[in-house]
């Protein structure tokens, strides 16, 4: 019984990482997906230097998320991410030019090389948010898993529609969240123009959800069954419902802040919806084996499991305090210096 | 061509090209330590303009340090998928308490290192440099123990599952603490210390060359040969004390390094050779017995030879031994010219020697390339084993992937890093050439 406790507590120690990777990266990705809508250098600036401090830490949840995933369920990080061979290198080329592109772009002063980077910029963040939209769609979908765990698919067979769909929703989900984000951090003529970006963002990202749902219901009527199972569950689509319709209202009424929280809030309870849904599996499998990777045969043996939550427990309160703390530290409106980028 | 070549050769491009970077950061790390810290003690705006500067050129190393290390993070499951679920049980530990200790650290505090001069005071300014510096450090710590246990497997036993064997934890302090870790992480780090030392004084004879900057120039050589004295030697104890580990438990290893064959007791040590695999034995200049002392204490030492060890568990010999051997000259060298240049130094007369200056110009060099040499040296060493004596690497990599994946990613990974280097190097080099003192002006300003 322990045992099985400590399966689910990895479970959703794994899905809170990734949680902290999409709600935190989510606002840089999305920025990076506005990046070439400012105008002039000076603009792009501004949004560069209102990432600069937090996007490597940001990212960092998504490296963590990934040790987390190798340590707790071995099976899953090695079927993930040898079955997603070719998309996940491509996810990772984008990771590295967004970094580099980030620190690099403002060093020289050329038009040429800013233009260049900015572009990369724009481009692999795009790019990125739409390979963990599809790499989500895949997982909730399903794969066709070899009774001896390894992927069977090709890389055609994950580029169905439904994927494709969960991808176009992380990208408007990130542009909703990192306009809202830079509504926070910018100021005077540029902060009027990027207020009018929210409206659509949200209306883009609240037509691919419903449409996202409704394809869920049709063709992944198990993904439902745990809230039918329990209907107090059905607290959480709630609450995600009005998340997202307290986004223009904040907007509306001029709290920055709680518009970005409530943003903030509505990927949480996206990602729990998914992750209840999901519940026990990691990767779930529709190939003819029926084989599926969950938190029990995906998992390391229970001595891993409990030495590695007594490190999480010491480490992770600890990073989530500074991590809070930092953040403090470079509140409010963007002001470029010397050592900005 | 084949799977497991392909996927060898690429862990070990993207490994070589993230090692470019770690050691620079960590070393960076201490001497940024010791200039910030003496600005606080003496508050001299020498040393403040000094920290400014290698702090830019930190943020720089920094970036491509996290780019290329973000691929390593996932590359044991994209491309060694067996070796990861066999060992995922004991090596996942590590890499997810890497991410928890160490990049957490790292990154957070980067920005207030590099963004936080006037939004926080000079000590949490300071708190931050160490913290940064630290978080370097533990990275270094947690993935030299995970890769040690691959060298020196121990606290595990071998479990059936559904799927084929595993090997599991038994103890996790025994297996954080196996045989070879304190000895490799303590080298590793002295061998990062050496790269980031060098650094700061290479740049620093560039300037007095130059005729720039003189008074931080000299400050920063002195600074680099410090923290340089320390590490060479450290490099060498640290280096023997690996050594001694090895004879015990990676015999074969050793033996590669110095191309010994025949087992025995008084066994020679090889300062430059050449190996002749084909008459087993080697060409060079050698010390009758030094080997048995080195490793036992005593010419009567035993050490095992390649004779005694299966043909089929045999690494290569001759790039083995080479690797080793130009580390370990170089490491030599670098004790010479650091003790050397230090002494000079502290005479004064470093500063005027145009030859000397040049040669510590380059000298950033030599522990870059032992750096690279002494991975290889281990990695290469080791082989056919991905865990020594438990899992070879050709039974390690990922079953469902096609050559023609790999080959593709390979290709643009080396294209990709090349151009990046590139990168790299022309910033780095405008960075050097802006010097310390900020102009007004600097390239950060509005596009030309
Ligand atoms: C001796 C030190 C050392 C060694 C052997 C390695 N690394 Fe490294 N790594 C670092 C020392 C370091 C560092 C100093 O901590 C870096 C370099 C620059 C930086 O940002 O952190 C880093 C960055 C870095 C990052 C980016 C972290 C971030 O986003 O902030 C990842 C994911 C890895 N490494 C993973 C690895 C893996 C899986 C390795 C083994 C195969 C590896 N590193 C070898
Ligand atoms: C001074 C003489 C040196 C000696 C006797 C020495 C000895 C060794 C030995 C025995 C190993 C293999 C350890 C193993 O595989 O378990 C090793 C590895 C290594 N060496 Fe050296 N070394 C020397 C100099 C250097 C220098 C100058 C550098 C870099 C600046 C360096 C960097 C490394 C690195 C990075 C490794 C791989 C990590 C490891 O296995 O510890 N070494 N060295
Ligand atoms: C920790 C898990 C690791 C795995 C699974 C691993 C695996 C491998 C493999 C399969 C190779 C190819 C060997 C060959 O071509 O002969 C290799 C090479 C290499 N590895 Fe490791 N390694 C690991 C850790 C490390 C670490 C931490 C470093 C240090 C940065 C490192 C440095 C290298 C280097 C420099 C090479 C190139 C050797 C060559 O020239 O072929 N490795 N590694």
């Amino acid at each position: 019984m322990e045992g099985e406790l400590l399966n689910i507590a990895w479970y959703a120690l794994v899905g809170a990482l990734l949680t902290g990777y999409a709600v935190l990266d989510g606002f840089d990705l999305g920025v990076g997906a506005l990046h070439l809508l400012a105008h002039g250098d000076h603009e792009r600036r501004v949004f560069l230097n209102a990432i600069g401090p937090f996007w490597d830490g940001n990212q960092v949840w998504l490296v963590t998320g990934g040790g987390a995933l190798f340590a707790a369920f071995p099976e899953a990080y090695a079927t993930a991410f040898s079955g997603f061979y070719t998309a996940f290198i491509l996810l990772l080329f984008m990771l590295i030019f967004r970094g580099i592109s980030i620190h690099v772009r403002s060093l020289r002063p050329g038009r040429r090389w800013r233009a260049a980077w900015d572009a990369a910029f724009c481009g692999s963040s795009l790019l990125g948010s739409f390979l963990i939209g599809v790499a989500m769609g895949n997982l909730a979908w399903g794969v066709d898993i070899a009774p001896d765990f390894n992927y069977r698919g090709s890389l055609a067979a994950q580029l169905h529609p439904y994927a494709l769909l969960t991808g176009l929703t992380v990208v408007a989900l990130f542009a909703m969240h990192g306009a809202i984000y830079l509504v926070m951090k910018t100021e005077g003529e540029l902060n009027r123009r990027v207020r009018g970006w929210v409206r659509p963002a949200i209306i883009f990202f609240v037509l691919m959800y419903a449409v996202i749902t409704l394809a869920t219901l049709l063709y992944l009527p198990r993904l439902a069954e745990p809230f039918r199972a329990q209907p107090w569950l059905f607290v959480v689509p709630l609450a995600s419902l009005l998340a997202i319709a307290d986004i223009p209202r904040e907007v509306h009424r001029g709290r920055e802040m709680a518009a970005f929280l409530a943003s903030s809030a509505t990927i949480v309870l996206l990602l729990l919806l998914l992750g209840i849904g999901m519940f026990p599996d990691l990767i779930h499998g529709n190939g003819p084996s029926g084989t599926s990777l969950d938190c029990y045969n995906a998992a390391s043996s229970p001595l891993t499991l409990r030495t590695m939550l007594v490190l999480a427990g010491i480490g992770m309160p600890l990073v989530v305090g500074y991590t809070i703390h930092i953040y403090r530290v470079f509140r409010g409106k963007v002001k470029l210096d010397a050592m900005s980028y | 061509m084949d799977l497991v070549l392909l996927s060898r050769l690429q862990f070990a491009i993207t490994i070589g090209f993230h090692y470019l970077y770690p050691p620079l950061s960590i070393g960076l790390g201490v001497a940024l330590v010791v200039m910030e810290g003496l600005w606080l003690r003496t508050r001299d705006p020498r040393y403040l303009e000094l920290t400014r500067f290698w702090v830019r050129i930190f943020g720089l190393i920094f970036a491509f340090g996290v780019g290329t290390g973000i691929v390593m993070e996932f590359e044991f499951g994209t491309n060694w998928a067996n070796y990861s679920r066999f060992v995922g049980d004991i090596f996942g530990g590590p890499l997810a308490a890497e991410g928890i200790f160490a990049f957490f650290l790292e990154s957070g505090f980067l920005a207030v290192l590099l963004f936080g001069w006037d939004r926080v005071g000079p000590r949490l300014h300071f708190f931050a440099t160490l913290m940064v510096c630290l978080g370097a450090h533990f990275s270094a710590v947690w993935i030299v123990v995970a890769n040690s246990w691959m060298q020196t497997p121990t606290a595990y036993r071998i479990v059936e599952t559904a799927q084929g064997q595993r090997a599991e934890i038994t103890s996790f302090w025994g297996a954080v603490m196996n045989p070879s870790s304190l000895d490799r992480l303590s080298h590793t780090l002295m061998g990062c210390w050496q790269a980031g030392a060098f650094f700061v004084v290479s740049v620093g004879a560039w300037y007095l060359l130059k005729g720039r900057h003189r008074d931080l120039a000299r400050v920063s050589i002195r600074i680099g040969l410090g923290i340089a004295t320390v590490a060479s030697l450290g490099q060498l104890v640290t280096g023997h004390g690996s050594a001694v580990t090895m004879a015990e438990h990676q015999p074969a290893k050793l033996a590669a390094f110095e191309g010994i064959y025949a087992s025995g007791r008084n066994a020679d040590l090889t300062i430059v050779g050449w190996v002749d695999e084909e008459n087993r034995t080697v060409h060079g200049i050698r010390v009758p017995g030094l080997l048995s002392v080195l490793v036992g204490g005593s010419r009567d030492t035993w050490v095992k030879g390649l004779d005694d060890i299966p043909v089929d568990e045999r690494p290569p010999v001759q790039a083995t031994f080479q690797f080793y051997h130009l580390m370990v000259a170089i490491g030599m060298a670098l004790i010479a010219l650091s003790w050397g240049g230090g002494l000079l130094a502290w005479r004064g007369t470093l500063f005027r020697s145009r030859p000397l200056l040049w040669a510590l110009v380059f000298a950033v060099l030599l522990p870059q390339a032992a750096n690279q040499l002494g991975w290889a040296a281990a990695e290469v060493g080791r082989q056919p084993w991905i865990v020594q004596g438990l899992m070879r690497t050709a039974d390690a990599v990922s079953p469902n992937l096609a050559p023609g994946q790999v080959l593709l990613s390979l290709v643009l990974f080396t294209f990709i890093y090349l151009a990046l280097f590139v990168v790299f190097f022309v910033l780095l080099d405008q960075k050097i050439r802006q010097g310390p003192h900020e102009p007004g002006a600097d390239a950060h300003g509005e596009a030309a």
